[in-house]
């Protein structure tokens, strides 16, 4: 590919003559790329995090939570009176062919107390499936089992800011005896932290106990087999929905409701809550991509400009090199070179600068980054297809110039 | 030498310049043989120029027929006409016409750019061709470093370095005074003596014409005299002494 090289030979000293004439026009396609792969950057970071958050609650995972009850014409919302039980959770496992695992919780606020340290926390008592269920396993020590769940043992899991809080640095959680409600427990682990959900709340200030151990020697209970929640899990996430029409179908009879009586329980699928706040991030990150990519488009503009202006300048060059034989192509390929190569090494000085600014901002604004290959690649290549889409009308003039003019042009 | 290089049969030209017609060429016929030097002289507006872009092939005749060593090239696309500006004819002209800030040895490799010459031997091809003018020890000049008689060497390198049959030189001493002229036309001597170009020289210097074997005079788009100089007068000296 002689000509090739030749071209770009020819294209290189063209843009290095005039040096500063180049670098102004490629810092449009600069700022352009820069900014389009910073705002991904920031888009993608920003809903990876937010997805992380939601996924940290469970993958797969479906809630069903008692409420919307309606007693004597007052509604109460989710989670106002417990109407849920054992035997529902156990029915779920048992009747819903989609549903994986389930558990059930009861919870309530305790303070729990190691030697002169005392929290106050969340304590919930559900059955050892809780680690399947909410796909949350212990960090240090092991979860309880179902032996521990059937005896009623009194062993206990702290969460990672019950365990910072009571434990000094250096000191073992795992084997210490703390006591909740003046009752002594075994802390058989710590569970793996989870960090805040997408709401804010602090998912590790929590303790962990079998659900036996919950109901019959701390928390008691209003009702005998009342549950505050139910999680229940499938396979996979294609299965959500049929899962949640099955259970609602089963609870709905269970609790013996009238076809067109109010459900006494909400079914939450927290793959919607995801997609819900995915498809916001993408919708932010498509509005920064569009203000971006004007950047690049006035970038090519600005190459186009400036093609314009050296085509004129060098129409005696051009008539020279028809003179000794160049024909229309060599021309205008010639000029495409020049311009795609101008906006390409904008372009790849752009993703550098991106990449760096993408980094600067994590660091100093914390703001969590996620650099994507495709949106470095892309916008190099996208800042090409500037440079041929807008440097094929002035390649194009250059192309087409009569020789015996373009000699005779001064 | 009896073969035909040119010729041209009943060549019209004529533009259209807003409502007015002009006919820049009017039948003209005429035969160039190979190895031949020719002076084309007239006043501007005779037709001498159009005439020499015809025969560059930079330009279509309206009507009439061009045969360039026996092709009829006159009705060929502009790409065919750039690969036989490429591959058959030297281009010299008045100013000159070198790419600024490229240098001697890349404005001679020009023409190499756009023929089959392999990318290996194209250095080699310019470096002989600016030997052969006369310029070795300057390929790395730019043309601002260069008097007015070494750019038109270089220039006269280019035209020479894809091997042309034909030479056009458009006024190519125009831009230099008498001694550097001398030494150009002697460089088209000895290319014609020693390689048998044939070379066509526009100019309106009688002297110039001196050097020519053949001199044929435009007026009004028409020949109006053919002059065979069979002594040639053509050495550097007697044009020396004549100016």
């Amino acid at each position: 590919m002689k000509l090739f090289r030749m071209t770009m030979r020819t294209a290189l000293r063209a843009l290095r003559r005039n040096k500063m004439r180049s670098a102004l026009t490629m810092l449009g396609i600069i700022i352009g790329v820069a900014a389009v792969i910073t705002m991904v950057s920031i888009g993608q970071g920003a809903d990876a995090a937010v997805q992380k958050q939601i996924l940290s609650l469970g993958t797969n995972l479906l809630m069903i939570v008692p409420g919307a009850t309606t007693a004597s014409g007052v509604r109460s919302g989710w989670g106002g009176v417990s109407t849920l039980t054992v035997g529902d959770a156990e029915a779920i496992l048992k009747e819903c062919q989609t549903v994986a695992n389930v558990t059930y919780i009861k919870r309530q606020v305790v303070q729990v107390v190691y030697g002169d340290q005392n929290w106050s926390t969340v304590a919930q008592g559900s059955t050892p499936s809780f680690q399947k269920v909410r796909t949350w396993g212990a960090a240090a020590g092991s979860f309880y089992t179902e032996r521990d769940e059937e005896t009623a043992n009194r062993v206990v899991l702290l969460g990672q800011t019950v365990a910072d809080h009571l434990f000094g640095p250096g000191e073992d959680p795992v084997g210490a005896l703390v006591r909740i409600k003046e009752v002594p427990f075994r802390v058989v682990g710590v569970l793996e932290a989870k960090g805040q959900t997408a709401w804010g709340q602090d998912q590790d200030d929590v303790i962990v106990m079998p659900f036996s151990t919950a109901v019959r020697r701390v928390l008691g209970t209003q009702f005998v087999g009342s549950v505050d929640m139910v999680f229940a899990s499938t396979v996979s996430t294609d299965e959500l929905a049929e899962a949640t029409n099955q259970i609602t179908t089963l609870l709905h009879e269970r609790h013996h409701m009238q076809p067109n009586q109010e459900n006494d329980f909400t079914v939450r699928n927290l793959n919607d809550v995801a997609k819900a706040s995915e498809s916001a991030s993408q919708v932010m990150t498509s509005l920064l991509l569009s203000v971006a990519s004007i950047s690049l488009l006035v970038g090519g503009i600005g190459i186009m400009n400036i093609l314009l202006v050296s085509v004129t300048e060098r129409t005696r060059e051009i008539g020279i090199r028809m003179a000794v034989g160049a024909k229309g192509r060599h021309i205008l390929l010639q000029f495409l070179v020049e311009a795609v190569m101008l906006s390409m090494v904008g372009g790849v000085a752009g993703a550098l600068l991106g990449v760096a600014g993408a980094q600067l901002i994590s660091y100093f604004a914390a703001w969590p980054t996620l650099l994507s290959p495709v949106a470095v690649f892309g916008s190099v290549l996208f800042s090409g297809a500037v440079g041929v889409f807008f440097g094929f009308y002035p390649a194009r003039k250059a192309a087409r110039l009569d020789p015996i003019a373009a000699l005779r042009y001064e | 030498m009896d073969h035909s290089l040119i010729e041209v049969r009943d060549l019209w030209k004529v533009y259209q310049l807003g409502d007015v017609e002009v006919q820049a060429l009017r039948d003209v016929s005429l035969a160039i043989a190979s190895g031949e030097i020719v002076a084309v002289m007239g006043a501007s507006g005779s037709g001498k120029s159009t005439f020499m872009n015809i025969i560059g092939c930079l330009d279509r005749p309206t009507r009439g027929t061009y045969r360039l060593n026996g092709t009829d090239v006159s009705t060929l696309s502009s790409d065919d006409r750039a690969t036989i500006r490429n591959h058959q004819i030297g281009f010299v002209f008045q100013n000159f016409n070198l790419i600024p800030r490229t240098s001697a040895i890349e404005n001679v490799e020009l023409p190499l750019f756009y023929s089959d010459v392999p990318i290996g031997r194209q250095r080699q091809r310019a470096r002989e061709a600016l030997v052969a003018v006369g310029l070795s020890g300057r390929e790395h000049h730019l043309p601002n470093q260069l008097s007015g008689g070494q750019q038109q060497r270089v220039a006269i390198a280019r035209a020479l370095v894809n091997q042309p049959s034909l030479l056009l030189a458009d006024e190519p001493t125009g831009n230099l005074d008498t001694q550097t002229s001398i030494e150009i036309l002697d460089i088209f001597q000895r290319l014609n003596r020693e390689h048998g170009i044939t070379v066509v020289l526009v100019t309106h210097e009688p002297d110039i014409a001196t050097y020519a074997q053949r001199v044929i005079t435009f007026r009004d788009g028409q020949v109006v005299s053919d002059v065979r100089q069979p002594s040639a007068v053509a050495t550097a000296a007697g044009a020396a002494a004549s100016a």
